[in-house]
């Protein structure tokens, strides 16, 4: 009787002390968790305020009055909007289409043991992740080499190789049984077939995770139109958010410069409407991620303890 | 009787090259082809001249690169951060992975997802998510610091704060991301390990340092070994954003790829520029064989080459 009095004693201890701890790590997390969300809620808030609360009370993470002031302004003259977002979506689109083509191609090519050329071609997709030239000289050679300055291809074509996601989709066909493979052949399957038809069909998943990574970097590229657009019609989503931020540059350090004195009449709606702008280019990621966040995840995990 | 399959110029073996074509093609056009970068800095590059024309000028580049104080600046902040980058962020995404690894799996999907989430948010859009904090007249720290009475400070301002900044920008960033990656390391942890543990009396304490970090020590060297062979580049993204560029900030915030950048942008000095980028990466290949190295002797598997 003692010994189970006891015994139930430990366990209480036991599991309030689990309970602390637990409660000490929920504490923890929920911290960090502010850390990443908040700002970003702050970023929206900011875009539904008015301008006159702004200027009066600074940002806040509730706004003072909601209004749609600042959208309203953007959507007056959406022209760049518009015509960055078409050049984001098209490039997104493109680029990630080939680039899954591409680098699927070659690490199934890689993956295949079997392939005497294998082994050599891997040295050769690996090679650059351990040497370049650095910026200058790719800079050059695609402005004056390829002429590919202010054109669409610009913002496609550098990235359609990048022997990570190579390293990352021959991870996930290395597993791919080769004796599949060699049924197929005997039935009298070419190469073609066998990755067009087969290989690809069955690690849908896995080219489809890659294909996520590779639309995110397409999306959230500033640095291909910051060094190769100058025709405001062809610069990317990010970029033109990028534009934008460099503007609220002058205003800040003019004011500074005054001391704080605001000097203007007019309340256009500048800081609420950068704010919102930062939303809308923001915006797609936002709603996507949620659906596609378990695919990222899960492509992260298998890729590293692949890799 | 010839045997097809010895001669290796067969169907097979033609149709694998002509799938890995593309994407060679598409490599050697945009990353090998730059290789001649190496040799630029030799030469006297005038954008009329081009490259095979413009005159070799031995190592004037490098020295004038080096005379300056600019070269041992930004190598000294491109190292000195990675350096607390890859520290804090490794520390705090294996304590967050612990964590995940005490919790059920629905608390973890949360707090997944919401860590997961500024991954997605390119660097643009976090440099607005940083202005709302730190703008001198509207953000919200300066707000709060005047409500308690303090004085405001003018963030963009204070290179001294930097490196803070930038390295909680980092970790907010890129935490969630690691943070998976250990746990999935964790979660191969064979479960009886635990029990038996467990029997023995060993506190939770006990048994995370004594099974879980000994179980994920490999994955988490190749982390590590990893991000050090990367030391010598910087992100250039996170930098140019968040710091705008500001030239007050250079002191503490210029690393070899925002000079680099400016020097072939704003400044128009090829010769610096092309310097300052080849020796960046070749001082990095000679990291990264380093590292290789040291990888390979700890485990020949997890070796790169």
């Amino acid at each position: 009787m003692q010994c189970s009095k006891e015994g139930s004693e430990v366990n209480d201890m036991l599991a309030t002390k689990i309970n602390i701890g637990r409660t000490f790590i929920h504490a923890l997390l929920l911290l960090f968790v502010a850390l990443c969300i908040v700002p970003v809620i702050l970023v929206v808030a900011i875009s539904l305020s008015t301008e006159t609360d702004l200027l009066r009370y600074g940002y806040s993470i509730i706004p003072k009055t909601i209004s749609m002031q600042a959208y309203n302004v953007i959507f007056n003259k959406p022209e760049q909007l518009l015509s960055s977002y078409l050049v984001t979506i098209t490039v997104s689109v493109a680029g990630t289409a080939l680039s899954v083509l591409l680098t699927s191609m070659i690490a199934y090519v890689i993956s295949r043991k079997d392939y005497i050329h294998s082994v050599k071609i891997s040295y050769f997709v690996f090679f650059p992740m351990l040497l370049s030239g650095g910026l200058v000289p790719w800079y050059i050679w695609i402005v004056q080499g390829l002429h590919l300055k202010n054109s669409i291809l610009v913002l496609v074509l550098p990235y359609l190789i990048i022997p990570w996601n190579v390293l990352l989709m021959k991870g996930f066909f290395s597993d791919f049984p080769v004796s599949i493979i060699e049924s197929a052949r005997i039935d009298g399957a070419n190469e073609y077939t066998i990755f067009f038809r087969i290989v690809i069909p069955i690690n849908k998943a896995a080219v489809a995770t890659v294909g996520l990574f590779i639309m995110l970097m397409y999306w959230n590229d500033y640095w291909l139109s910051l060094l190769y657009i100058e025709n405001n019609n062809l610069i990317s989503l990010q970029f033109l958010l990028y534009r934008i931020m460099s503007n609220i540059d002058f205003l800040n350090s003019a004011l500074a410069r005054r001391g704080g004195a605001a000097v203007s009449n007019i309340t256009l709606p500048n800081l609420s409407a950068r704010m919102a702008m930062c939303v809308l280019a923001a915006g797609p990621m936002l709603v996507i991620f949620p659906f596609f966040q378990k695919y990222f995840v899960k492509g992260l995990v298998v890729g590293a303890v692949k890799g | 009787m010839v045997n097809i399959k010895k001669k290796s110029l067969n169907s097979k073996n033609i149709q694998l090259f002509t799938l890995a074509l593309p994407g060679m093609l598409a490599l050697f056009i945009f990353s090998y082809i730059p290789l001649y970068g190496l040799v630029l800095p030799f030469k006297n590059y005038k954008y009329n001249l081009g490259f095979w024309k413009s005159e070799w000028i031995g190592w004037d580049n490098f020295k004038f690169l080096f005379q300056s104080d600019t070269a041992f600046k930004i190598a000294y902040n491109t190292v000195f951060l990675n350096c607390i980058f890859i520290i804090t962020l490794m520390v705090t995404s294996l304590c967050i992975a612990l964590a995940f690894n005490e919790l059920s799996r629905r608390w973890i999907k949360f707090y997944q997802t919401a860590m997961f989430f500024p991954h997605f948010l390119s660097w643009v859009v976090a440099s607005y998510v940083l202005l709302a904090l730190l703008d001198m007249e509207h953000g919200v720290l300066n707000s709060v610091i005047e409500k308690l009475g303090g004085e405001e400070i003018l963030w963009y301002s204070e290179p001294k704060l930097w490196p803070s900044i930038l390295t909680i920008s980092n970790i907010w960033k890129s935490a969630g991301y690691n943070a998976i990656i250990y746990y999935a390391a964790i979660i191969g942890i064979d479960s009886t390990y635990y029990e038996a543990a467990q029997l023995d009396g060993a506190s939770r304490f006990q048994q995370i340092k004594h099974i879980t970090i000994p179980s994920i020590l490999p994955i988490i060297s190749i982390m590590f070994l990893l991000a050090v062979g990367k030391i010598f580049f910087g992100n250039f993204d996170m930098f140019y954003n968040l710091t705008r560029d500001s030239g007050i900030l250079y002191s503490t915030t210029d690393i070899i790829d925002t000079f680099v950048f400016r020097a072939l942008r704003s400044t128009g000095d090829i010769g610096m520029a092309s310097a300052a980028g080849m020796y960046q990466s070749v001082v990095g290949l000679a990291i990264v064989v380093a590292v290789n190295t040291v990888i390979r002797k700890l485990n020949p598997d997890n070796a790169m080459f």
